[in-house]
């Protein structure tokens, strides 16, 4: 056992578990708290929840935000607006409820002191785009963990969860979770009534654009680790859309959002000729996808398409011109913030590139693909939805549940419902957390059981990577090659080559086949078979390793769902090439998975898309 | 890099360390000062940057696409609500900047239990959230085919 690596184990018994202090996090410790005053609210976070997740360095937007009061848009119109994004299939009544909710959450950040800015003449929020308005977002993720620390019982930071636990008598019943302190090692075991997943997207799975020195710069965070899918789908929850992963337009290298300069400062994008090119490829798309080709805004999806189109016929790079909309001081600040508050890396580049964005284009690139339940795609657990709203189907008992009892997810752990962005992730942590107490209160008499055999071996397989490399390293003389053993750093590799080449990454121009998926699942049921000879060196390595762990099952998820879903859907985010056109007939449909822990086998569904908004 | 940290300028203290989302400042054992361990995993996301005490901690732009020569510099003012910018050319351009990043003092955001009163069982059961349907700003929480449009503005 190895347990010499480890300084002993903590037990902490609590009602409600959140993992993950992001976004979601956040929002779940502050509602939990509001209506659960006397329950134990524990937040367990693998960095530190200041500056944790996805907004760890700010955001110069906030872009969930309905205005209802000023009625400038209604539930209703949002969910039209994500379902068109989507080609069709959203859990409209996820959507709906963010809608319905998420005014709330932004007034109560502006609140707290995130500076809103105010629209001079109309003395509204000032809109970047229908949905977005600006903000002074640096000190974004501090505001919002202030109020998540005061709401919280207890917040654990630098503690990595690498499991969930399944009640032992119970199945399909959440118990709580585990992991381990990534300072000093003590091994965690949470048991908790209910928990809460709320541990962000994944990166990294894709292999990325950046090289070298330069890898930890992917749009999304390189510490967006996939935890949250691989916790819940090996506690056996059901996952949706995990094929709907996202590829975004990005400043290349430097990877700065578009939103502001496309919307805000109404920049365009040209071809390398000069030719506006968005609208060039409507007729050939509508042939193969559909009359999605006309719904407004145009789908971020086939955006990306005509813009890999231009590209794959050599009409590349594409240039956005930021030199043509910076004539005024206001509008050079407003570009330079977006950044400075958001993608500093993008600042850096001009600057070492003397790229003046006042005189000089950017180039825009094309992401590697992320997997996201938050963004423009809705890859997550299947949860249930709110009983007043829900279509039978979508809803058993508890907002947010997945289908395992007791086990609820938020932001980019939920599937089904896109342009959740940092304000709808924060509400949807509110709604599940609400739901978390109701179940509480419902099962009064219930405690989490686990039994110490169950956690001696979890113990021995979480710290295993620290033995493997102890005991196996005196067998070559120095350095990182052996053939017992390979690092988290070499896995990764391995796992975004396997994905970019066989899953539809950026290095095949995001197209797959069967062919090229059955083979890549081949390769990732080996490479997870040599996840048991992983070897870290500390504490650090060892984090390293559960990420990759989490990655792969997050990977294989992807794959799986992929080969399922026997049509392109998404033109710019994959392509099926051996199924090259939307099939609306036998494709719409959410495409569902779920791993039974038990007898370690995935089963694939599809389940209908019923629509609640006319 | 990602970050480098100036070695007269850093003490130890550990703030960095407390700090990066991506667990990869340390102290070094010897030198007894911080440093970025793993530059390819590093996001440049500036907070332990901002979180130095010392400000000992700069970014080199990543070697793969960033020609030398160039500087972003940061200083945060918690006191004053801003946040400032340099950024520094490779053609020795300057440009300067300052935004607001805070209306409220750090530390006076009050969590439910000292804003409200306990909330009823009822409550529990309702689709309203925590301070809502006030926070909302609209007199009743939207529900399918109500059109809000026509709900009454309050604000
Ligand atoms: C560059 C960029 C620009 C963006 N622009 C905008 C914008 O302008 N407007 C907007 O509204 N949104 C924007 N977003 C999106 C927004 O940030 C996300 O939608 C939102 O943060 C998702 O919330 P979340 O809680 O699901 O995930 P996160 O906020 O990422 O939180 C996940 C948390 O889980 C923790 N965690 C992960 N794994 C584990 C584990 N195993 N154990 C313990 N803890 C773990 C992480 O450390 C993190 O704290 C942007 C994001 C990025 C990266
Ligand atoms: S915060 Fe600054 S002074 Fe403290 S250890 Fe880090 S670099 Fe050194
Ligand atoms: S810039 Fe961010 S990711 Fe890089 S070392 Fe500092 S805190 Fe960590």
């Amino acid at each position: 056992m190895s347990t010499r690596s480890s300084k002993g184990t903590k037990f902490v018994d609590c009602d409600v578990l959140i993992v993950g202090g992001g976004m979601a996090g956040c929002g779940a410790a502050y509602e939990a708290r509001h209506w659960g005053r006397k329950l134990k609210i524990v937040i367990v976070e693998k960095a530190h929840i200041d500056r944790s997740g996805a907004v760890a360095m700010g955001l110069s937007a906030i872009n969930c935000y309905m205005g209802m009061r000023w009625n400038e848009n209604t539930p209703e119109d949002f969910v039209r607006y994500v379902r068109n994004d989507l080609m069709g299939i959203a859990r409209e009544d996820l959507v709906y409820d963010i809608a319905r909710h998420v005014d709330s959450t932004v007034h109560l950040f502006e609140e707290w002191g995130l500076p809103i800015i105010y629209d001079k003449q109309t003395g509204h929020y000032k809109r970047e785009g229908r949905w977005q308005i600006l903000i002074h977002g640096e000190s974004y993720k501090p505001i919002v963990a202030e109020a998540a620390k005061k709401s919280a019982s207890e917040v654990y930071n630098r503690i990595m969860v690498t499991h969930l636990l399944r009640d032992s008598t119970r199945k399909n019943r959440i118990a709580g979770a585990a992991g381990f302190d990534v300072r000093n090692g003590t091994f965690y075991v949470f048991r908790a009534r209910t928990v809460i997943v709320s541990a962000g997207g994944a990166t990294h799975v894709y292999r990325p654009r950046a090289v070298g020195e330069g890898a930890g710069r992917t749009w999304y965070a390189p510490w967006s680790t996939g935890s949250a899918y691989a916790l819940v789908i090996q506690a056996g929850a059901k996952m949706t859309q995990m094929e709907n992963r996202l590829v975004v337009t990005r400043f290349k290298d430097g990877y700065g959002p578009v939103g502001a300069w496309f919307l805000a400062l109404k920049a365009i994008a040209t071809n390398v000729y000069g030719e506006e090119y968005e609208r060039k490829y409507v007729e050939e798309q509508r042939k193969l996808y559909g009359n999605y080709v006309d719904a407004k805004p145009f789908p971020t999806c086939l955006r990306n398409d005509a813009m890999l189109r231009e590209i794959r016929d050599g009409r590349g790079p594409v240039l956005i011109h930021t030199e043509r909309v910076l004539d005024t001081r206001e509008k050079e600040e407003l570009g330079w913030e977006d950044f400075l508050d958001m993608t500093m890396s993008q600042s850096i580049a001009w600057a070492s590139l003397n790229i003046d964005p006042k005189t000089t284009p950017s180039e825009l690139q094309t992401s590697e693909p992320y997997v996201m339940g938050s963004h423009a795609t809705c890859s997550g657990a299947w949860a249930s939805g709110p009983s007043d709203i829900s279509p039978p189907g979508y809803h058993w008992g508890y907002n947010r549940m997945t289908t395992v009892e007791g086990l609820f997810g938020a932001g980019d752990t939920v599937g089904g419902s896109a342009h959740k962005f940092s304000s709808g992730s924060f509400t949807e942590g509110r709604l599940a957390a609400k739901a978390a107490v109701a179940f509480i209160e419902d099962h009064p008499d219930e405690r989490p059981e686990v039994d110490d055999s169950y956690i001696r071996s979890l113990k021995e397989e979480v710290f295993k990577p620290l033995e493997t490399f102890e005991v196996r390293r005196n067998q070559i003389v120095a350095g990182t090659v052996s053939p017992l053993y390979i690092y988290a750093r070499q896995g990764v590799v391995r796992l975004e080559k396997i994905m970019d080449e066989y899953c539809a990454g950026w290095g095949q121009m995001y197209t797959t086949n069967e062919y090229q998926l059955t083979r890549g699942l081949e390769l990732l049921l080996m490479l997870k078979v040599d996840l048991q000879n992983l070897a870290a060196e500390d504490l650090h390595q060892l984090q390293r390793a559960w990420e990759l762990h989490h990655r792969v099952w997050t990977a294989e998820a992807v794959v799986r769902h992929t080969l399922y879903r026997k049509e392109t859907r998404w033109p710019g985010y994959y392509y099926r090439a051996d199924y090259p056109k939307l099939d609306e007939v036998n494709w719409h449909v959410f495409v569902n998975s779920r791993y039974d822990p038990d007898t370690q086998t995935w089963t694939m569904s599809s389940e209908p898309v019923h629509q609640l908004v006319p | 890099m990602p970050t480098y940290v100036n070695m007269s300028a850093c003490d130890g203290c550990g703030k960095c360390v407390d700090i990066c989302p991506s667990d990869i400042m340390h102290i070094d054992k010897k030198m007894r000062r911080a440093y970025n361990i793993e530059p390819d995993y590093c996001w440049e996301c500036y907070s332990c940057v901002k979180a130095c005490p010392q400000h000992a901690i700069d970014m080199r732009g990543y070697a793969d696409f960033c020609p030398l020569g160039h500087a972003l510099t940061v200083l945060r003012e918690p006191e004053k609500g801003q946040v400032s910018w340099k950024v520094q050319y490779r053609n020795g351009t300057v440009k300067q900047f300052t935004f607001p990043m805070r209306s409220t003092k750090e530390g006076s955001i009050k969590p439910p239990q000292e804003v409200v009163p306990p909330p009823s069982t009822e409550g529990l059961r309702s689709q309203l959230l925590s301070h809502e349907p006030e926070y909302l700003k609209v007199l009743s929480l939207p529900m399918p085919g109500s059109n809000v449009k026509t709900g009454g503005a309050q604000g």
